[in-house]
C-alpha cells in the first residue's frame, strides 16, 4: 500500500523539529543559521516557511507520476510502489534535467562539490520500508506532519475539513496537482498564500513528453521507408538518364 | 595584400585571448566545480552551456543531414560542392557539443552512463543515444575525405558499400534528436513563457534546424571562399538561398499558426522582456526571409551572406529564448552567465572555426567540383561565378 505525508498548516507551530530530524536522518549539519534559511537546498532537504502568522513546509512531493523520474536519462530516480521517489547517486551523471523538470523546484544540487550529487527528500524510503514513519513525522510534536497510508491520509484530510469547515480552506493540496502527489497540504487560507504553487498542471507531466516520444517507432519506420523509397526513385532516374546518354 | 597581414594577426590575438580565458575557465570548472565556474543555481539548473553549446551547437550542425539528404537521397547532385563542408561542420559541431557537455555535466566521467543505464521514457536518454550514434555516422561520412587524401581505396570502397543505409540512418537520427531538443522543454509548461511553450515545439525545432543548416552552409561557403581565396559557388548558393527562403517561410507560417491557435498574440501587448526578445527573434527570422525572395539579394554575395547570418542569429536567439530567457520568469529567478561560462562557450566556437580552417586547408573539402560530376551539370545558373575577397 502506498504511503504518504499529510501536512496540516493549521496545526504547525513552526518549531522546526522536522528540519532537525531530517538533517539528522541525512547526516547533514543543522544549526541556528541553517534553521533560519527558509529555502530547501542540498544541505537542507525540508524547511518550514513563515508566511505572516502561518507556517508552511517544503519537501519533495514524491509525485505519483514524477517528472524527475521520467526525464532522468539514466534512471537514477525511481518511483517506488511504497510511494517515495528514490535517487541512486551512483547512476547520476549530473545533467540536472530533474531539476529543470520538477514543477516544484525541489531537487537541489551540490554546486560547490567536485563530485556533485542531486539531493532531495525521499520520504524516508528506508525507514518506511522497515515499517517506521518518516523522521519528520516522528519528530513533529503536534501532529502537523503525519505519515501513513495514502488512502487513509486522504480520507483523514477530508474528514478534518468536514469536521471544522470554518478553520480550513476547503481543498486538499496534492490530490490533483500534477496528477497527484504523496504529500498533502491542509491550510486555513488559499494555498498560494502559504507559498504553494497553484499554477501547476493538473495532469501528470510525463504525459507531455511521452506523447511525442511514443511516436519514435512510427517516425523511424515510416522515415526509413520514405527515405529509402525516395533514394530508389531518384537514383533509378539518374541511372536511366546515364544509360540513355550512353546510347546517343 | 598589405592590408591582410595585420587583419590576420588581429584575429590570432583575439583567438589567443579567447583560448587563454577558456583555459582559465576550464581550470575553475575542474577545481571549483559548477558552483565556482557558473552562475547556475537550484532554481536555474541549465544555463549557457546547455542553451548555446548544446542547443545551438546541434542546430547549427544540421547542415550535415540536410545536405546529405539533398545530394544523396533526393539526388540533387548540383549541391555536391557544398556537401563536404556541411559534413565537416556537422562532425565538428557534434564533437564540440560533446566537449561542451563535458563541462556542463556534474559528473562528466559518467557521460557514458546512458549507454548501459536505460530509461526509454526520458527525452534526454533518446537525445543521448541519437547524438552518440549520429556522431559515429558523421565520422563514417567524413572518413572518406581522409581516405581520399591518402589514397586508401580499399577502406573507401568498404564505406561506400554501406553509404546509403548509413545516410538514411543519419537523416533519421537527426530528425529524431533535432526535434527532441524541443521535446525536452515540453515537460516545463509552467516555466517556459507561452510565446515559446507549445505542444509542437519538436516540429518547430526540426523545421528550424533544416533552415539554419542551409543558412550555415551559405555562411561557411562564404567564409571559406575568403579564407582560402577560392571562387564562391554563387549560383549554387543563390539557389540554396531560394530553398532557405522557402524553408524559413514554412517555419514562420507554422509559428504564426501556432501562436494564432493558442491565442498567444495577446501576450505581445505586455511590456515584458520576453515580448522584446520574441520580437527580436522574429525580426531576425522574418527580414532575411523576405529579402531572400528577391533575386537581386540572392545574386549579391554580401547580401546573401548577410541573410544567412541573420537566419543563424535568429535561430540562435530562438534556442536561447527557449533554453534560457523564456525560462527565467517561470523559474522565479534571473540568470546572467558568469564570465567563465562565456569564455568556455567562445573557446568552443573559436576551436570550431580554427579546426575547420585547418582541415579545410589540408583535406579535400572544397574540391567538390572535380569529383563525380562535371560542372556542366550546374545548369541552373542565376548568374556567373564571382570571386570574393
Amino acid at each position: 500500500m502506498p504511503r504518504a505525508i499529510l501536512y496540516d498548516s493549521t496545526l504547525c507551530i513552526g518549531c522546526r523539529a522536522c528540519e532537525g530530524a531530517c538533517a539528522e536522518r541525512w547526516g547533514l549539519p543543522y544549526n541556528d543559521k541553517i534553521a533560519n534559511e527558509e529555502t530547501i537546498s542540498a544541505h537542507k532537504l525540508t524547511t518550514i516557511e513563515t508566511h505572516g502568522d502561518k507556517f508552511s513546509r517544503r519537501l519533495c512531493m514524491n509525485c505519483q507520476q514524477p517528472a524527475c523520474a521520467s526525464v532522468c536519462p539514466v534512471g537514477a530516480l525511481q518511483k517506488t510502489a511504497l510511494g517515495p521517489v528514490t535517487y541512486d547517486a551512483s547512476k547520476c551523471m549530473g545533467c540536472r534535467y530533474c531539476m529543470q523538470a520538477c514543477p516544484f523546484q525541489v531537487p537541489s544540487y551540490e554546486w560547490s562539490s567536485r563530485l556533485p550529487r542531486m539531493r532531495k527528500c525521499d520520504m524516508c524510503f528506508e525507514r518506511q520500508s522497515q515499517g517506521k514513519v518518516t523522521a519528520c513525522a516522528d519528530a513533529c510534536p503536534v501532529g502537523a506532519t503525519k505519515n501513513g497510508e495514502r488512502a487513509e491520509l486522504i480520507a483523514e484530510a477530508r474528514q478534518r475539513i468536514a469536521e471544522k469547515p470554518d478553520q480550513y480552506y476547503h481543498k486538499v493540496y496534492g490530490l490533483t496537482e500534477v496528477g497527484g502527489t504523496s504529500v498533502f497540504y491542509l491550510s486555513a487560507v488559499p494555498f498560494e498564500q502559504i507559498g504553494l504553487r497553484t499554477n501547476v498542471p493538473q495532469e501528470p507531466l510525463p504525459m507531455l513528453t511521452w506523447r511525442v516520444l511514443e511516436l519514435l517507432p512510427d517516425v523511424v519506420s515510416t522515415g526509413s521507408v520514405l527515405l529509402g523509397g525516395i533514394w530508389w526513385i531518384t537514383n533509378r532516374r539518374a541511372e536511366v538518364a546515364r544509360k540513355e546518354g550512353k546510347k546517343k | 595584400m598589405t592590408r591582410r597581414l595585420p587583419k590576420i594577426t588581429v584575429w590570432r590575438v583575439i583567438f589567443a585571448a579567447i583560448m587563454l580565458s577558456g583555459l582559465y575557465a576550464t581550470y575553475l570548472r575542474a577545481v571549483y566545480g559548477l558552483g565556482g565556474s557558473t552562475n547556475l543555481s537550484d532554481k536555474f539548473p541549465w544555463g549557457l552551456w546547455i542553451g548555446f553549446d548544446v542547443m545551438c551547437g546541434v542546430a547549427l550542425a544540421a547542415g550535415g543531414f540536410t545536405l546529405v539528404a539533398t545530394v544523396h537521397i533526393f539526388n540533387l547532385r548540383k549541391y555536391h560542392p557544398v556537401l563536404r563542408p556541411a559534413i565537416l561542420t556537422a562532425f565538428l559541431g557534434y564533437i564540440l557539443v560533446a566537449v561542451g557537455l563535458m563541462f556542463d555535466l556534474g559528473r562528466p566521467d559518467r557521460i557514458w552512463h546512458p549507454l548501459i543505464m536505460w530509461n526509454p521514457h526520458s527525452v534526454m536518454f533518446e537525445v543521448a543515444w541519437c547524438v552518440i550514434l549520429y556522431t559515429n555516422v558523421l565520422f563514417l561520412e567524413f572518413i572518406p575525405i581522409v581516405f581520399e587524401k591518402f589514397g586508401w581505396h580499399k577502406p573507401m570502397a568498404w564505406v561506400h558499400k554501406i553509404s546509403v543505409p548509413l545516410m538514411i540512418l543519419g537523416v533519421l537520427l537527426s530528425t529524431l534528436h533535432q526535434s527532441s531538443l524541443g521535446t525536452l522543454f515540453l515537460i516545463v509548461p509552467e516555466k517556459l513563457y507561452p510565446l515559446w511553450y507549445t505542444p509542437i515545439l519538436p516540429l518547430l525545432f526540426y523545421v528550424s534546424a533544416i533552415a539554419v543548416g542551409l543558412a550555415m552552409t551559405i555562411f561557411e561557403s562564404w567564409h571559406s571562399s575568403r579564407a582560402f581565396g577560392r571562387a564562391l559557388e554563387l549560383p549554387l548558393l543563390a539557389s540554396l538561398g531560394r530553398v532557405l527562403a522557402v524553408a524559413m517561410s514554412v517555419y514562420l507560417w507554422i509559428r504564426f499558426l501556432d501562436l494564432f491557435h493558442r491565442d498567444a498574440f495577446a501576450l505581445l501587448t505586455r511590456n515584458r522582456t520576453e515580448t522584446w526578445l520574441f520580437l527580436l527573434e522574429m525580426a531576425l527570422l522574418a527580414v532575411p526571409t523576405v529579402l531572400l525572395y528577391q533575386a537581386r539579394i540572392r545574386r549579391s554575395p554580401g547580401a546573401l551572406y548577410a541573410c544567412a547570418v541573420m537566419v543563424v542569429f535568429g535561430i540562435v536567439t530562438n534556442r536561447l529564448n527557449v533554453g534560457i530567457t523564456g525560462i527565467e520568469a517561470g523559474s522565479g529567478t534571473h540568470y546572467v552567465p558568469k564570465w567563465s561560462e562565456i569564455a568556455i562557450t567562445l573557446s568552443l566556437v573559436a576551436v570550431g572555426f580554427a579546426v575547420f580552417r585547418v582541415i579545410g586547408q589540408y583535406f579535400p573539402i572544397f574540391e567538390g567540383h572535380a569529383t563525380e560530376h562535371a560542372p556542366a551539370e550546374l545548369e541552373e545558373t542565376e548568374e556567373d561565378q564571382v570571386t570574393v575577397g
